[in-house]
């Protein structure tokens, strides 16, 4: 327990005494970043002060490192990007114009380092966190995914954090009462020590509902209300996501949160009475660096001044210093700025809630945030320089010495099969390898279709809601990202994510209409990863530009490493489509029987870096797959149209584990079986059967096409100058038949791919 | 049988959602004496034999390492008692 009677740092006292000792350092603070608030306050920071600029100008608040490259998403734009943008990067959450009034919200956001300490209430709060990022915009939150990293599945600490980071997520998000509709989970070593949790929200709202985080109007109220305030992750903010947690840091209170989810949506449905009877001039969730990021991000946004009596926080732990309240993380707070005339009428809707909450004070004209304890005044700033105007830095970019010598270590030197019995055992254990098996025990612990709505969702490419009840219009979401193909070429790599993730929700019928990024790296001190990250930005901002669709929004991790072993780059993308009737969506699986089946897109010797290399060499190396965005534009377009003729029953995207995989996944997605052959890919595209099974080749769709729309959909394919190519039929015996290689029961293919997980983890609950 | 009687708290500082949705139903009740509710766990292990400083050392040490989540629960004592549990 810090001590309660030592008097505060007030501004007159820090002003009298600039010799004072304080501990920057231990607050992740740099010298020159002291030296910068002294410069600015033109005296020393007060204790209280330097809690606020040491947690909101930590990397994870202030994006100092990242903030020169991510100004790409915003320059990088064109007339059409903007058109159906209502709000776009640096607000809480993005917000895109889906038609008929209506707009949908998402943002993706990491929550990595609190899920590698405390698995289950790190990835629960990390659901919570996002789902107050959409609630804040004004939206009704509707769906959540995650997109996860674990360490080696054999590994028995990665046990741990599966169980725990499953749990934590299944249990906020099943309680909130929110469908998870998919998301991803990869297994790497690279990832032993520092699990990515990377979790998703989408909210829906109407145009006019839309609001926006600031504090205007002199005079206007200062609330804060939901949960009270104790000494959850008190630092977490700067010394968890600013260094190497093993170092600890000088805080003795906890660097985690406890999440309450039945408190969070109690909030979600205060926030949105507040709103709707139009009480609130606007809503700040709380995360991060607490109140002092909310006060401080209200001000800048605003008329520039605030004053605020910290001691009328509702304290849960009444030991709490003013620093600790400043720093505190606790969970489900909101602070909302009201006009005097309607704070009665909000005292009571909150309070009908049963949510416990103070008016701590109010936006003033004199461009200072103010904050006093008990009187005496202990934080005088003006508010941008702690929110706004942090440090950036342009760090030092190497191109990394090892990185030629891994791309010339081409995956082409490695024995393939040729035989039909190493044929099918490879398939066999690419199937059941954990990257590429299947992941229901994860996601049957999710609630997948609470509210009603889902019409999409794991093991779909992506998962789909429908947003309007009368006309059926919807949205869609997918993340992607291939740390292996990023490690190899971190540009490529992320415009592959961008790509697939694109890809993955044209599949669906959807028309990928925007992108939220959540940028999973190093540490920025690293003059590698900080070239791995500047080329991977420059893909993803080079690559939007080229489909079209903009970055909304999203979130930059770095000090992601094992002991001194950065991560893969992992830029996990998020691609929004929307549907104009989620009734048309384009199911992922095989249905009936007599359908042909076709590859669209051409297979190129494109092994390096893919899920074959690593299952049966253990191998990275080589250059990753060829990346044709105005092709996968055109496929989109392609299968959008087919849809629209109603020409398609069913598609599924290619990527990890090629054309094997995914034929694999077609068929047991509904049991429903097949027989294909590979003649024609390989004469048309000249390579072998290994690559023409194995091969991750992008811009390949499989599509199932009824017998009688077959000439239509040739046609189609023809018109458009996409390459397409039949290669099977699905019939009606349980066995999938691939000609010259293998024939298999669908019992036998759906074993190998089920247990993987299962044997690791404990039995798959409700198959 | 001796007994060695484990007790784990959620920290202090943490967020106890369970003791809060205790509170909250004592104050529905009425029930207005009492301003916080905080629910840890009790562990009762039965000794086969006699509990010496050694032993209880050890329990000590698995209940920081097994019985509680460090990060978040502290184990506030760990005691002997004579009487069996009943069944």
């Amino acid at each position: 327990m810090s001590a309660t009677t030592s008097p505060a740092d007030t501004v007159s006292h820090a002003a009298a005494t600039p010799e004072k000792e304080q501990p920057y350092a231990a607050l992740g603070l740099k010298p020159d970043e002291y030296l910068a608030i002294r410069e600015i306050l033109g005296r020393r920071p007060t204790s209280g002060e330097l809690a606020m600029y040491s947690v909101m100008w930590s990397e994870h608040c202030s994006y100092k490192s990242s903030k020169s490259y991510l100004r790409q998403f915003g320059t990088k734009t064109t007339e059409k990007m903007r058109k159906n943008l209502m709000v776009g990067m640096g607000e809480n959450a993005g917000v895109v114009d889906v038609g008929g009034g209506w707009a949908v919200t998402f943002k993706i956001e990491s929550h990595n380092h609190p899920s590698y300490i405390e698995p289950f209430q790190g990835a629960a709060t990390g659901v919570g966190g996002i789902v107050r990022d959409i609630i804040s915009m004004g939206a009704r939150p509707v769906a959540v995914m995650d997109a996860l990293r674990f360490g080696n599945i054999d590994d028995p600490d990665t046990a741990r954090v599966v169980h725990g980071v499953v749990a934590g997520i299944s249990f906020y998000g099943n309680c909130l009462g929110l469908p998870n509709i998919g998301g991803e989970t990869y297994f790497d070593s690279v990832y032993q020590a520092n699990p990515l949790v990377n979790a998703l929200a989408v909210g829906v709202l109407r145009h006019e509902d839309l609001h926006l985080a600031n504090a205007r109007g002199v005079g206007n109220k200062v609330v804060l209300f939901g949960a009270r305030t104790g000494g959850d992750g008190i630092g977490g903010a700067s010394i968890l996501a600013s260094d190497s947690f093993s170092a600890g840091g000088p805080t003795k209170r906890p660097a985690v949160q406890v999440g309450d989810p039945f408190a969070e949506k109690v909030l979600i449905e205060c926030c949105l009475e507040l709103f709707q009877q139009e009480l609130v001039e606007g809503i700040q969730d709380l995360g991060a660096a607490g109140i002092s990021c909310a006060t401080s991000e209200l001000a800048s946004n605003g008329d520039g001044g605030m004053f605020i009596e910290l001691e009328k926080v509702l304290l849960r732990d009444p030991t709490l210093t003013a620093e600790e309240i400043l720093m505190s993380e606790s969970q489900e707070r909101m602070m909302a700025i009201v006009t005097p005339s309607k704070l009665a009428g909000f005292l009571e809707v909150v309070k009908k809630w049963d949510v416990e909450t103070s008016v701590l004070g109010e936006v003033t004209d004199t461009g200072r945030l103010i904050i006093n304890w008990h009187g005496e005044q202990i934080v005088n700033v003006e508010p941008r320089t702690v929110a706004v105007d942090g440090p950036v830095y342009d760090r030092p970019v190497t191109y990394p010495t090892w990185i030629d010598a891994l791309n010339a270590d081409s995956a082409s030197r490695l024995a393939r099969p040729t035989t039909a019995s190493d044929l099918k055992d490879q398939i066999f254990r690419l199937i059941g390898s954990a990257n590429l098996a299947d992941k229901r025990w994860i996601t049957n612990q999710y609630d997948t279709y609470v509210l009603g709505n889902t019409a999409l969702s794991f093991p779909d490419d992506g998962g789909m809601v429908r947003v309007d009840e009368e006309s059926g219009l919807g949205f869609a979401v997918a993340t992607d990202a291939n740390g292996r193909f990023c490690q190899l070429d971190p540009f490529q790599g992320a415009q592959l994510a961008l790509a697939e993730a694109f890809r993955n929700v044209a599949v669906t019928g959807a028309t990928p209409v925007a992108v939220s990024d959540c940028l999973n790296f190093g540490s920025p001190e690293n003059p590698e990863v900080m070239w791995q990250f500047s080329r991977a930005v420059e893909g993803i901002a080079d690559g939007c530009m080229e489909l079209e669709i903009p970055v909304t929004g999203g979130n930059v991790s770095f000090y992601n490493q094992t002991g001194d072993v950065p991560i893969h780059p992992t830029p996990v993308i998020a691609v929004l489509g929307v549907i104009d009737d989620v009734a048309k969506r384009i199911p992922s699986g095989w249905q009936d029987e007599g359908n042909n089946i076709y590859l669209l897109g051409v297979t190129r010797e494109e092994l390096d870096g893919s899920a074959w290399s690593e299952v049966i060499h253990g191998h990275l190396g080589g250059r990753p797959p060829i990346v044709d965005l105005a092709g996968e534009q055109r496929l989109a377009d392609l299968i959008r149209y087919g849809n629209e003729q109603n020409i398609i029953s069913s598609a599924h995207d290619l990527a990890d584990g090629g054309l094997a995989q995914a034929l694999i996944e077609s068929a047991l997605r509904f049991g429903v079986g097949a027989r294909v052959w590979l003649g024609e890919i390989l004469e048309r595209d000249g390579v072998d059967v290994a690559t023409a099974l194995f091969s991750e080749s992008t811009g390949r769709v499989i599509v199932s096409v009824p017998r009688e729309d077959d000439v239509k959909f040739q046609g189609l394919c023809e018109g458009r100058g996409y390459p397409a190519l039949r290669i099977g039929v699905t019939d009606s015996r349980d066995t999938f038949e691939l000609q010259d290689v293998f024939t298999a029961s669908l019992d036998e293919l759906r074993h190998a791919h089920r247990s993987p997980l299962a044997d690791r983890f404990g039995p798959t609950i409700g198959v | 049988m001796p007994v060695i009687v484990v007790e784990v708290m959620p920290k202090a500082e943490l967020l106890d959602p369970q003791g809060k949705a205790v509170a909250g139903a004592l104050a529905r009740l009425g029930k207005n004496q009492f301003s916080s509710v905080r629910i840890g766990k009790r562990f009762e292990v039965t000794v086969d034999g006699q509990v010496d400083d050694a032993l209880l050392a050890e329990v000590r040490e698995l209940a920081e390492d097994m019985f509680s989540n460090s990060v978040i629960e502290d184990v506030v004592s760990v005691t002997v008692t004579e009487t069996a549990p009943t069944a």
